[in-house]
């Protein structure tokens, strides 16, 4: 790949912009809180979580994951386009990931429409407080990496990323594979582990 | 000073001086009344000095932020405010309104007070820090609503920055939140519920938006460096406190009658809040050392390092320590909640005005900066208040664990009252630091009356 501006011939330059990254530390320490809270609650009432657990659609999760896992792989490939000069493509990358990531949202809705004809609540049970929560705290992060995809697709459409002017590309990007690393986390942590 | 319209901020800093000694005096008798029962009894009774302190505080920090909007919107948009005539106008209607207030609750019985202003129409008082009468509830509306109106055209007609958004943004969200005062459920739960969606999402919410855009604004003047970089990190302490704040409002919904899954969600959550109090810290002490200049206001730069270390004591840090569920279970409405409120509130509020009356009110009299003799003897009040607020905080936190142990966890747990006969060397101990704070003030009053050779005429700012 070529280097990408005069800032790498100084050694390893930090992608994206130095903000995004203290914004994903603070994201990835609440979600580590919460996961640590989860853990903590867990351990004090395992049967009730395994029972619970068993319950969940693991398929609907799998699937969530590839889908999430494919938007990234879109956007790594959108942002090696746009280094490559090819804002064409990079758009139809950014469209790819767009359309994936709209999958895990259609895919997650069903899932809470299935979980509430079982009158699965907040306050049904510790269990179901977690799943719910921590689902939906990263549901709304998807929702927010959606809306930056787009704007992002937008300004690929109009040629805004080339090399050396990468920052707003890099900077969602980055923030994408946060909201996709969570999830990575999440899934095998609430839906598979007991 | 740039901007002739500018000027308006000087009867607002002066008002919110004012109001503060007054909050200061009252929270001297109400220290006193601690240890000496029945001090002023039965003139002013404990229930009515405490609403006196706290609505005086939260009124005069009004003032604070107004005179600061008032300041830093035509620098910032770079063009006359819209209508200075309305805001002089309306800082006198807040100030009769304010005064008249304060004079009615230690005049008349609160009963009495409540059913001259039109309680039985519509009952909104009682209810801590919201114990205004209807009346200055209602005036208190149309004077936010004329300075929001005021504040947004001169937005509208000029150039928008980070810092004037962020700013009317928290202005705007103070404004609406207000608005839940009017709302009293008949249903306690859902009384409180709403109540802190006053209280909680003030201090821990749109406060901070306001904070952040003052402290930015002064340290853009003071440091020399370039806006966007301060703007970034706008960006990301502003969402850092909403992230947190906003849910973190859970941490007052542990035992109010709200579902469980609040215990969870508010831990969670608040125990993020001391993040974008710490990026504030940060923040102010990386762009001080990347200073482009010295400014020759000093006093103002410490406040504003100040404020940011404060801020993330008493907010952070001292927020955090009872924030946990499993802690609150003990130490909920204890001293320790009251040791958190005095610092929270003085470092992160007090502080930040006093950042922006510093930095502001030696150019609104017509110089850069104040003498270095007025200077030096403000930095001694920052200091005399600072320090005897941190022993407030000690001595208020001593007696609180002290307290939650004889009450909530011994093994004979003692009666409310018993337990408060063992606490009086701290109310004794914290009553003098009292006493120190307010030598503070007065020094810091003096400040403003020293002469001296003034540093350079504001040169068009």
């Amino acid at each position: 790949m070529p280097a990408s501006g005069p800032a790498q011939a100084h050694g390893p330059r930090l992608a994206g912009d130095l903000a995004i990254w203290f914004f994903i530390l603070a994201e990835l320490l609440a979600f580590g809180v919460f996961f640590a809270a989860y853990a903590f609650a867990r351990a004090k009432n395992i049967e009730l979580f395994a029972a619970e657990q068993a319950a969940l659609n693991r398929n609907a999760g799998a699937l969530n994951t590839v889908l999430l896992l494919t938007a990234s792989y879109f956007v790594v490939r959108a942002v090696q386009a746009a280094e490559a000069e090819a804002s064409r493509q990079c758009a139809n990358w950014l469209g790819g990931a767009i359309l994936t990531g709209f999958g895990f949202v259609v895919v997650k809705l069903t899932e809470y429409a299935a979980a509430f004809e079982h009158n699965i609540s907040l306050s049904s049970s510790t269990f179901h407080m977690f799943y719910l929560s921590l689902t939906f705290f990263h549901f709304m992060h998807v929702i927010l990496g959606l809306v930056i995809l787009i704007a992002m697709w937008n300004g690929a459409r109009q040629g805004r990323y080339r090399p050396g002017d990468m920052n707003g590309l890099e900077t969602g990007a980055a923030y994408w594979h946060m909201v996709d690393l969570v999830w990575l986390i999440l899934f095998p942590l609430v839906y598979v582990i007991h | 000073m740039q901007y002739k319209s500018q000027a308006v901020a000087m009867p607002y800093f002066i008002a919110a001086i004012g109001l503060f000694v007054g909050q200061i005096i009252f929270g001297l008798i109400l220290g006193l009344q601690y240890v000496v029962g029945d001090f002023l009894f039965p003139e002013i009774p404990f229930n009515v000095a405490r609403m006196v302190h706290t609505n005086l505080l939260i009124v005069w920090l009004l003032f604070g932020f107004m005179g600061a909007a008032y300041y830093l919107i035509p620098e910032e948009t770079e063009t006359e405010l819209f209508s200075p005539k309305l805001a002089l106008a309306m800082f006198w209607i807040f100030l009769v309104a304010g005064a008249l207030t304060i004079v009615g609750y230690l005049l008349v019985p609160y009963s009495t007070l409540a059913s001259m202003t039109g309680n039985d129409i519509l009952a909104t008082m009682g209810r801590e820090f919201l114990e205004q009468p209807l009346l200055t509830k209602i005036g208190i509306v149309i004077v936010a609503l004329a300075f929001l109106f005021n504040i947004t055209m001169t937005v509208l007609k000029g150039r928008k920055t980070v810092i004037s958004i962020v700013l009317l943004l928290g202005l705007w969200g103070l404004a609406i939140f207000f608005l839940f005062s009017f709302y009293n459920p008949v249903n306690l739960v859902r009384d409180k519920f709403y109540w802190w969606w006053v209280v909680h999402l003030w201090v821990e919410g749109v406060w901070e938006l306001i904070m952040a855009a003052m402290l930015a604004f002064v340290l853009i003047k003071v440091t020399g460096v370039d806006r966007e970089v301060i703007e970034k990190w706008l960006y990301v302490i502003i969402t850092l406190a909403l992230v947190t704040g906003i849910i973190g409002t859970g941490h007052h919904y542990f035992w109010i009658g709200t579902p469980e899954y609040w215990q969870w969600w508010g831990s969670i959550f608040s125990a993020l809040e001391p993040i974008p109090f710490f990026a504030m810290t940060v923040f102010a002490f990386n762009m001080v050392n990347r200073r482009r200049r010295e400014h020759p206001n000093k006093a103002a730069v410490l406040w504003a390092l100040g404020t940011g270390v404060m801020a993330f004591l008493g907010a952070g840090v001292w927020g955090f320590l009872h924030t946990l569920a499993p802690v609150n279970y003990f130490t909920h409405g204890s001293q320790i909640t009251a040791a958190h409120g005095h610092m929270a509130f003085y470092g992160a509020y007090v502080m930040v005005v006093l950042t922006t009356i510093s930095y502001a009110m030696p150019i609104l009299r017509g110089r850069a900066a104040n003498s270095e003799k007025a200077q030096v003897l403000e930095m001694w009040a920052f200091w005399l208040m600072t320090i005897a607020m941190v022993f407030i905080t000690l001595f208020l936190t001593a007696a609180g664990i002290l307290q939650v142990w004889l009450q909530r966890v011994s093994d004979t747990p003692m009666s409310f009252m018993a337990t408060q006969d063992q606490l009086m060397l701290f109310y004794w101990m914290r009553e003098w630091a009292g006493v120190m704070f307010f030598v503070g003030l007065l020094v810091y009053l003096a400040s403003f009356f020293v002469k001296g050779e003034a540093k350079a005429v504001a040169a068009r700012g």
